[in-house]
């Protein structure tokens, strides 16, 4: 069998493309010659399309809804409403949070672009068409947007379904508008730090409605085979498992009848975590009929009722001594969570990983408490590109970092670096509780000051300020430092699930005879056919091209808790590698008998088991794999398959220094970004490249949160940004140069050392972008100004201090 | 409704259908003749995942009736391989610099470079970056699209002297 040409050790490697090597996507031929396989791309036999009557107002109670001038349209196949779900119990879903979310507005709708009937006709058009016959009659209900007033005493009431209900998944109500107060930390012990310091910072921070915004929109085709009693959606699921185990609970439909699918997803950001109504209404519309059905939602609806993010105002007290050693961190946040509570949290974490906002700073003690509230919004609170709520956290504890060192009139990089926690100091356990796995702040701080020469850049402002006080120049220059610290890759079983359902991941592979193999995975994302054939090449010496990657089919993968919060790597990635290991066990075993030593005479080389001290008795795992299938071994089942379930035993800490320079134009408002360096810390890499391409990704979405997007709401109700004429996605012009950087602290209890990346650059990036802003009117007196940081209130802020012409 | 007959020239083949007078020409290619490269972002001209090429022009193919389309020649990211198969200097250049990841602004965007190489064989960065400003990318930051444009340009300048 041994037909190799004695590579050296060098190209033997170079021939796996494992860990570090920047391998060329194997997603990407289909995808540039347009044969990805997206949902839309779908079209089955007497496939249906359905479209949703949505509501106009954002609070009204609906009076009657008249179908049938449409059931006479020809193409119209039937009209839904929750009168028809009612008899099946299906008008309400549960949310990810513990609350209740109506599948077709139940006699109210709370929010513009409610879900209201469900439409169901041959063809998109006519679907579309007949979405504007359904007559819908409402009497418009008094409008609360505003989270700061939902629980005023005379605050109108918006959930009736749960109007008695005093207690909420997580914790008493005080308020008929209220969802849950969650707090942590040391209350009385954060007062006394305050009360006793020498300097307190204090600011109202928020952080606005946002949306994740993929390019491509939410939705499924369902597929009720009523022969075989067989239920399939195919959509743009993040965790297919978690859906298909939601699903078979709301329907009844054991969960080996549903089959989920998620096919190529074009971007998801977190918006594709949750389960929609158009999801539910399509799987029962093909029930019923028994015919495929596609639900699409167009960008639109996309923007205005799938999940949206943040919405969180943080409240933020900082004590400190005199000369800039922090003593103590309190803050409460209002969160806006719109008429229902959706949150993709894990279960006991109602604000998600929000008392992370310690951030990177050895601070004594912290409390945090956080207020959930019913506005007449859309639902949501999703982690766009970030773990859940990090970067509301990150932004919090780095804009206040800046307000303080404002406050001691010290520079804020170095008030920064006073403050980190010690390298020496990790395994850290935060005044929160979190149990910090690595890090090396000051070492990565210090690199990113020294490559942007921080220095000359404060000269340089230095130089501006006093040529614009002279008349010179009408341009401000801001620098922004911002250093974050993550949490991701949930998570331990023991304190993170999902509906019940632990945060695990998983990966099962099986070793083909001839030496390829194939991989199955319990999470899905872009990416990993890529990189964790990387994980598994370096782990069982088989190249990387030989191995393929398969995920996002319940009925083949092994179950897994999906993508978002950066867990893939942190967790799907330690479940490829110990499923790797599990293979080169048996391989040992195998080896051992064929060379006929004792396994512990071999040790692991590459892609082989050689005999220790004596190299050239090896055998390769092409060799192994083959001696799997075609020895009888005494005391080995034959076959070389192995899964493995991942529970991790902590979290992940990603880290990075941030480093922006704007200049200001104080007469437009005009912001350019002249320079933005990153320097992320990930641990372990798995695939240069992809990192890399993952920053240049996740600084462009956070650039669009600093400096532009805005879901707001007008006083009655209507949602202003809800189209992408009026909600800020850049182009390739507004978008900077990235200039990226590194420095690599592996976690500790990662199989492989990786901490995860995909998120970091948004944790980091909005506090940046903000923090330059802001630094450049510092000298004028500015502390804060809230996001997003668009031209118009760039301008007002100038004004504001009086800086413009007029 | 009442339904019109159309003859176009689709990567390269003739086509004849008859549809409703109102179906947009990204449904027409996507649901009649079965082309899904070209996707649907916005269907508001925004995101330019639709872009396709119509008689040597980039156009937002959900923003265009099928009928301003009769009688002209379209182009999809179908049929921008080279007939024999292999891929076109700007689809390898996408992918040797890492020019996509989701993967569905993409076939749009290499639509328009495609056509924005033609207008002008060696831009600059500059020039690309407002050459392709009408292409949304949410997963990228551009840069390496920018990148992978610039390569596929060199590449191209550089085939075109030689032959």
């Amino acid at each position: 069998m041994n037909v190799e040409t004695n590579p050296s050790r060098e190209e033997r490697i170079g021939k796996l493309q494992g860990l570090g090597s920047s391998r060329k996507r194997v997603e990407d031929a289909r995808f540039t010659q347009g044969k990805g396989n997206y949902v839309d791309d779908m079209k089955l036999p007497g496939m249906l399309h359905g479209d949703f009557v949505r509501s106009p107002y954002g609070h009204a109670r609906i009076k009657s809804i008249n179908a049938e001038a449409v059931l006479a349209v020809e193409g119209v196949v039937a009209v839904l409403t929750a009168a028809d779900l009612k008899p099946l119990n299906l008008h309400y879903m549960p949310t990810l949070a513990g609350d209740v979310q109506a599948v077709l507005a139940d006699e109210k709708v709370l929010f513009q672009n409610q879900e209201v009937a469900f439409v169901l006709a041959t063809d998109r058009y006519v679907a579309a068409d007949a979405v504007e016959l359904v007559e819908v009659e409402y009497e418009e209900l008094p409008v609360i947007n505003d989270p700061f007033k939902a629980m005023d005493a005379d605050a109108p009431l918006l959930r009736e379904d749960i109007k008695d209900k005093t207690e909420g998944a997580h914790g008493p109500r005080r308020h008929h508008n209220h969802i849950f107060l969650w707090e942590e930390g040391d209350k009385a012990g954060t007062e006394q730090a305050l009360a006793d310091a020498e300097v307190v910072a204090e600011e109202l921070i928020s952080y606005q409605r946002v949306h994740p915004c993929p390019l491509e929109t939410c939705g499924c085709v369902a597929s009720m085979d009523k022969i075989n009693g067989k239920l399939t959606l195919w959509g743009t699921f993040q965790a297919p498992h978690a859906v298909r185990t939601v699903a078979s609970l709301i329907t009844n439909i054991p969960e080996h009848n549903i089959r989920i699918v998620s096919p190529d997803i074009g971007g998801g950001f977190g918006n594709k975590v949750g389960v929609y109504p158009g999801y539910i209404c399509a799987a029962v519309a093909s029930i019923v009929t028994g015919k495929p059905v596609k639900w699409v939602e167009d960008r639109i609806e996309n923007l205005t009722s799938t999940a949206f993010a943040r919405d969180y105002h943080m409240t933020g007290k900082i004590a400190a001594t005199r000369d800039g050693k922090i003593t103590g961190l309190s803050c409460h946040v209002l969160a806006d969570h719109g008429a229902l509570d959706a949150c993709a949290d894990p279960t006991k974490f109602p604000a998600g990983f929000f008392h992370i906002c310690t951030g990177s700073y050895d601070i004594p003690v912290a409390y945090v408490g956080v207020d959930g509230v019913y506005t007449n919004k859309a639902p949501g609170g999703v982690a766009y590109r970030c773990s859940f709520r990090v970067t509301e956290a990150a932004y919090m504890i780095e804009r206040l970092i800046d307000v303080l060192a404002r406050k001691l009139d010290m520079d804020p990089a170095e008030l920064r670096v006073k403050n980190f926690i010690a390298k020496e100091q990790f395994p850290y356990t935060s005044a929160l509780g979190w149990e910090y796995d690595s890090g090396d702040y000051h070492t990565a701080m210090t690199k990113a000051l020294e490559t942007v020469d921080y220095k000359a850049l404060r000269a340089e402002q230095a130089d501006n300020r006093a040529a614009f006080d002279r008349g010179e120049t009408r341009s401000l220059m801001g620098i922004g430092v911002a250093f974050f610290t993550e949490i991701v890759g949930a998570g331990p079983v023991k304190n993170c699930d999902i509906l019940g359902l632990g945060m695990f991941d998983s990966c099962e592979i099986r070793i083909h005879p001839t030496g390829s193999a194939i991989a199955r995975l319990g999470t899905i994302s872009q990416g990993h056919a890529t990189t964790f054939a990387q994980i598994l090449a370096s782990e069982i010496g088989i190249p990387a091209e030989d191995i393929t990657l398969e995920e996002g089919d319940t009925d083949t993968a092994p179950y897994g808790l999906g993508t978002y919060g950066s867990r893939s790597t942190p967790v799907a990635g330690a479940a490829t590698a110990m499923a790797g290991r599990k293979i080169r066990a048996k391989a040992q075993m195998i080896a051992a008998y064929l060379l006929e030593v004792h396994e512990d005479d071999l040790e692991w080389d590459v892609d082989r088991f050689q005999i220790k001290g004596n190299p050239e008795a090896h055998k390769t795992m092409k060799e192994l794999a083959f001696a799997a299938y075609n020895q009888a071994i005494p005391g080995l089942e034959p076959g070389l398959e192995a899964v493995s379930y991942y529970d991790p035993p902590n979290m992940t800490y990603p880290f990075g220094a941030y480093i922006c320079v704007v200049d200001i134009d104080v007469d437009t408002g005009v912001t350019d970004v002249r320079r933005f360096y990153a320097l992320d810390d990930c641990g372990t890499r798995i695939n240069p490249m992809i990192i890399e391409g993952q920053v240049h990704g996740g600084l462009t979405e956070a650039l669009a949160i600093a400096m532009g997007q805005d879901v707001s709401y007008d006083e009655i109700g209507n949602v202003k940004g809800g189209s992408l004429m009026d909600f800020f996605l850049p182009t390739a012009v507004e978008t900077p140069f990235w200039e990226t950087d590194h420095t690599v602290t592996p976690s500790p209890h990662h199989p492989i050392g990786a901490k995860g990346v995909g998120e970091s650059p948004n944790v980091g990036g909005v506090p940046a972008f903000s923090n330059a802003v802001n630094d450049a009117f510092a000298h004028k007196g500015l502390t804060h100004t809230q996001m997003p940081h668009d031209h118009w209130r760039v301008w007002k802020t100038a004004q504001r201090l009086g800086l413009t012409g007029a | 409704m009442s339904k019109i007959d159309v003859e176009m020239t689709v990567n390269g083949e003739a086509v004849t259908a008859s549809v409703e007078p109102r179906t947009l020409l990204i449904h027409f290619l996507r649901e009649h003749l079965n082309l899904t490269g070209a996707h649907i972002g916005c269907e508001t001209s925004h995101c330019g995942a639709c872009t396709v090429d119509l008689n040597g022009r980039s156009v937002k193919s959900c923003s265009v009736f099928v009928g301003q389309a009769a009688g002209k020649s379209v182009t999809t990211i179908e049929g921008i391989a080279h007939p024999d198969g292999t891929l076109h200097a700007i689809q390898e250049a996408f992918r040797q610099h890492h020019g996509l990841q989701c993967g569905f602004c993409t076939p749009g965007m290499i639509t328009r470079a495609y056509r924005l190489l033609q207008e002008n064989p060696s831009p600059s960065d500059e020039e690309i970056r407002y050459g392709i400003s009408g292409n949304l990318c949410r997963c990228t930051g551009y840069q390496n699209i920018v990148k992978a444009i610039r390569a596929a340009a060199t590449e191209l300048s550089a085939k075109e002297a030689a032959e």
